[in-house]
């Protein structure tokens, strides 16, 4: 690890002034992504902005026909909130299936999005609920925050404070580990809101987390797993690594699809 | 049967200080002055250093020297060697290429180390290797087995051509080929044994103290041997003379057989602490380990077993490819050859039987000896080709091995081997209604109707441990004689100290030698110490590997416990003023035969010291007694693993549901502990079948470079096992002993194998069988029925 100058600021302000005046400082969030490289001096951000000490950034609240959760609420408290599991246990699931202990005690909801890595739930989560995401400068569309691997819409100097899901009736994730890394190496949210259909896939896309539309259409009949049985997407698209060909990840695509389905009308 | 004697599960005595942070680690022992050094590493894989320029990194704050190849030569330290001789069928010697602890002109895999940092701090140190300027020249690489014979492939050592350290070969080939020209059946399979990363808790770390003022030189470092180590790098290496080179090997967290080999990186440390005056210390990090601890298995094998139309095997022949990376590592060239062929009998009476094996070298880590080295990959070789022959002829697997197990003790098996005692029936019996056999195909139609296939898979393992008899590894090229020692030391309180060659790295020894003291002795468990790990403590030892602890180690202890006894009564006849002919020792209690006149242990050995009762110069004072014990045979542990396991159709994701181990280890001194090595290698086992696997790129990059691409069995991946035993006695060491540390690993691997096989209808899969390859599998074979 390099040196690094280490601020805790108390207020989002702050946090964004400290960004302002060190380009090369990275937000710190978790850590669980930006540490491992630095670690092995890969990233050599010339400050730390730790949010850990802002104000106003946990917690999960029931707002009218939304939840908010603050960009820095550890996955744990997350996963275990009962605001949540109570309107929308399927949201819940998501945290809940990251990393082990250790990380869901450490990691946040903002960071994770922030970081945006192609393997990551809560992008599937975000996309697949048409979350917003709530910055200290503006409201975020999840369909429009997402533009690629390990890249989003956000800003130089832009601040994620909290992110905004519209209680979804039905909704789940399905999720098939990484068998190393415990990442999705493919993982599907689903979710019914009305009329609104969404399907959204995180690990498989090269080009990090997507929407199966022809999915979402076929399930404006019924929101079934029948609805889509048969269906497949291509395989062009997917990712290839050692630990899943694109035919496979495509193949997981549709069945953690179903599954996701059933699980949500449960 | 005492509650801390010998068969008695009592709980682990080292447990406490390692499960409370106590443990006292190579990278916890601190010396006053200590630097640490920071190794530069090649990120090539295959290429020729141009220069190296140390000048910047020199000048770098807090850096005390920056050390090159070049001087390690010119300080004439020897290169790290190969301690075991094969010889080619055409009797040539094997190749060994020059293995500098630095690099010299040229690099041969990723992580080789080029240049060494001696800095106040690790990230001074880091600071400064990243300024050392090393001009390379990359060639071309080879990193499969397959294909580094080939014309064409880059040569990686001069004079070594085509990469071939040695082409060996073992039983008569001839009969082999008549018994597979007249056989029935023949099966043939092709079958990849995964390269595996160790990945030991505690990772390598040495710290290298020289003492000016006594040139003494001490080596504290995470080594399953140290006095081997000390003897290599004295004799071989030429550090230091060995009476001035100590070697400590304190708590060590898991070797697996990773720590048994003399590294470059501890030859660093010594002879930087040497020319810098300080102590030097390196601690591996993760990701270096992924890349420099010897790694294991990696062979590419053709096999074939001929059968008469009765299912009677009549020969095995098997063509190997060993890939042994970048440069020989300590005992690299046995494991693939004395360790692998003389195993390819299995249980069964195989009447004549022909292995060659061709050793490579590849731009990989070194390959070396890992949890059950060669035998694994024997048993997988064998256990394949049955399961695979019984389904071929319509023979039930179980039925098969039964009708070609050995009944009849000793028995010489075509590959040296001559197996002394087992009872190979009885353990497939007791595992066959363990794991409810009869009930399976109920349990399999269960299975479907919940979208999964089920299967269950064999394997009737052996393995040959104790290693091993001097006079025999000697005839077959080892280096060194593979006895062990002891010395028990009884103090004038009557507690025990017992020194010990052997080396604890979490096996338990602390508790196991100490039931067998106080059974022998009669003494509290308490009152006994093990000591190892240390060659200014433990005359010699030739450490821990190879099931050897018990059947070797403890030997050495039961010989030098026997010692005690003998002078004991002496004592104790002129303590109770009887002749020695009448003391009678039982119980920690020496009596004088048909009277009640006795002496606890304890006084006698008070009056051993004192010697007040001691007439003349009859008897010397004192009661320590020491015994260097030799095998007469390998062991033979042997059993019969059985898996059961699911398959997803829809993911190809593998469940396994049942597990059942019965083995046949001898004596067992401590269940529980034995138990404990059973889960463990079962866990490494399932962790090669289903989920580890080092994978290279064509340039000869680590893909699997860390955890989050190289998969370790988790908790969650295993089921509970259901653990049976059998017990034959070992006829060739006092205690009956066989060893119980790598039967897990030798024998689940074909298990599971055989078990997805039997679950989704193919032949063959490679290991390892993740979702993604049993899916596509699956999508390969027939459309598999699931109801």
């Amino acid at each position: 690890m390099y040196n690094f100058t280490f601020h805790r600021p108390t207020t989002v302000r702050q946090a964004a002034g400290l960004l302002a005046r060190n380009p090369d400082g990275k937000l710190l969030a978790g850590g669980h992504s930006l540490l491992p490289v630095m670690k092995q001096r890969l990233a050599q951000p010339s400050a730390l902005v730790d949010l850990s000490l802002v104000e106003g950034m946990t917690g999960v609240e029931l707002k009218g026909r939304s939840v908010v959760i603050g960009a820095m609420t550890r996955h744990a408290d997350v996963a275990n909130s009962q605001v949540l599991k109570d309107v929308m246990p399927g949201l819940a699931a998501v945290p809940g299936s990251i990393g082990d202990p250790q990380v869901r005690n450490r990691g946040t909801i903002g960071g994770s999005i922030a970081n945006n890595d192609p393997n990551a739930d809560y992008p599937a989560a975000c996309l697949g609920l048409g979350a917003t995401i709530i910055t200290n400068k503006r409201r975020i569309a999840a369909d429009d925050f997402f533009t690629g691997m390990f890249s989003t819409a956000l800003e130089e100097g832009e601040i994620i404070v909290k992110i905004s899901f519209p209680v979804a009736k039905k909704c789940a994730y399905e999720k098939f580990k990484h068998p190393a890394s415990g990442f999705a190496l493919v993982g599907v949210f689903v979710s019914k809101r009305g009329p609104d259909i969404r399907v959204a896939v995180t690990g498989a896309g090269s080009n990090g987390v997507f929407r199966v539309k022809s999915f979402e259409e076929a399930l404006k009949k019924r929101f079934s797993p029948k609805s889509i049985e048969g269906m497949s997407i291509p395989a062009t698209g997917m990712n290839a690594d050692i630990h899943a060909s694109p035919e496979y990840r495509a193949h997981l695509v549709a069945v953690l699809a179903r599954r996701a389905l059933a699980k949500a009308n449960a | 049967m005492s509650a801390t004697g010998i068969g008695a599960s009592v709980r682990r005595k080292e447990d406490f200080r390692f499960i409370t942070g106590q443990g006292q680690y190579t990278d916890d022992v601190t010396r006053p002055g200590e630097t640490r050094a920071v190794f530069v590493r090649s990120p090539h894989a295959h290429a020729k250093i141009r220069s190296i320029d140390v000048s910047a990194a020199k000048k770098m704050p807090g850096v005390i020297d920056v050390l090159t190849g070049a001087q390690l030569a010119t300080d004439k330290i020897g290169n790290l060697i190969c301690g075991w001789m094969i010889h080619s069928k055409d009797g040539s010697p094997m190749k060994m290429a020059a293995h500098p602890a630095l690099a010299s002109g040229k690099v041969n895999c990723v992580g080789d180390a080029v240049a060494v940092v001696i800095a106040e701090t690790i990230a001074q140190g880091k600071d400064a290797a990243e300024k050392v300027k090393v001009d390379y020249e990359v060639l071309p690489a080879v990193v499969d087995p397959a294909k580094a014979q080939a014309k064409g492939a880059p040569q990686i050592h001069p004079d070594i051509v085509n990469n071939t350290i040695y082409q060996w070969h073992l039983g008569e080939k001839k009969d082999v080929d008549a018994a597979f020209a007249a056989a029935k059946h023949v099966t043939r399979l092709d079958i990849v044994n995964n390269r595996l990363v160790p990945n030991a808790m505690e990772p390598r770390a040495a710290l290298a103290d020289y003492d000016a003022g006594t040139d003494n030189l001490t080596l504290w470092n995470t080594s399953q041997n140290p006095h081997v180590a000390r003897l290599v790098i004295s004799a071989f290496i030429g550090m230091a003379p060995e009476h001035k080179l100590r070697v400590i090997a304190p708590d060590v967290g898991g070797g697996f057989g990773s720590k048994i080999f003399i590294y470059p990186e501890e030859v660093v440390c010594l002879w930087a602490s040497r020319k810098v005056k300080r102590p030097v210390k390196w601690t591996s990090d993760r990701s270096e380990a992924f890349l420099t601890d010897a790694h294991g298995r990696d062979h590419v094998t053709h096999a074939e077993m001929a059968l008469d139309a009765n299912g009677k095997i009549l020969a095995l022949r098997a063509k190997t490819i060993a890939n042994l990376g970048a440069y020989m590592s300590t005992f690299s060239s046995s494991v693939p050859t004395y360790l692998y062929a003389t195993l390819l009998s299995g249980q069964y009476n195989i009447p004549s039987i022909y292995c060659e094996v061709d050793a490579v070298y590849t731009n990989t880590a070194p390959v070396d000896a890992y949890r059950g080295a060669g035998r694994p990959e024997a048993t997988f070789v064998v256990e394949r080709l049955v399961e695979v022959a019984a389904r071929q002829m319509g023979i039930d697997p179980a039925d098969l091995r039964r009708r070609n197990f050995i009944t009849a003790f000793p028995h010489q098996t075509p590959v040296i081997m001559a197996y002394d005692a087992g009872d190979y029936n009885a353990s497939l019996k007791k595992a066959l209604e363990i794991a409810d056999v009869k009930g399976f195909a109920k349990r399999k139609r269960e299975a479907a109707r919940h979208g999964k296939l089920r299967g269950l898979g064999y394997s009737t393992y052996i393995e040959a441990c104790g290693i091993a008899p001097s006079q025999a590894v000697g005839s077959l090229g080892a280096g060194v004689g593979l006895w062990e020692s002891a010395e028990v030391r009884v103090n004038p309180t009557g507690s025990v100290e017992v020194l010990t060659g052997s080396h604890a790295h979490g096996q338990g020894h602390e508790t196991t030698f100490a039931q067998l003291v106080s059974e022998r002795l009669g003494i509290p468990f308490e009152n006994v110490s093990i000591v190892h790990g240390d060659t200014d403590k433990v005359q010699f030892g030739m450490g821990t590997y190879g099931s050897r602890s018990g059947a070797v180690g403890m030997s050495a202890i039961v010989k030098a416990l026997d010692k005690i006894e003998i002078k004991a009564k002496k004592v104790a006849a002129f303590m109770l003023e009887a002749a020695e002919g009448d003391i009678e020792f039982k119980d920690g209690k020496f009596t004088v035969a048909g009277t009640d006149k006795s002496a606890a242990f304890g006084d006698v050995a008070l009056n051993a010291y004192i010697a007040h009762k001691f007439t003349g110069a009859e008897l010397e004072p004192g009661l320590k007694e020491t015994s260097f014990y030799d095998p007469t045979n390998f062991t033979f542990p042997a059993g019969c693993h059985i898996c059961e396991l699911d398959v997803d159709i829809e993911t190809g994701k593998v469940d396994i549901v049942n597990w059942t181990a019965v083995d046949d280890f001898g004596t067992i001194i401590n269940p529980m502990i034995v138990e404990g090595q059973v889960h463990g290698g079962i866990a490494q086992g399932v962790g090669q079948a289903l989920m580890e696997g080092a994978v290279y790129d064509k340039n000869g990059q680590l893909v699997t470079g860390s955890m989050m691409d190289y998969t370790m069995p988790r908790a969650h991946d295993l089921p509970s096992f259901h653990v049976g035993l059998t017990e034959t006695k070992a006829p060739s060491n006092p205690l009956g002993m066989k060893g119980c540390g790598e039967a897990g690993a030798i024998a689940s691997p074909a298990a599971v194998i055989n078990a997805i096989t039997d679950a989704i209808g193919t032949e063959n899969i490679a290991m390892p069988a993740t979702a993604s390859a049993v899916w596509t599998a699956l999508q390969k074979s027939q459309a598999p029925k699931a109801a």
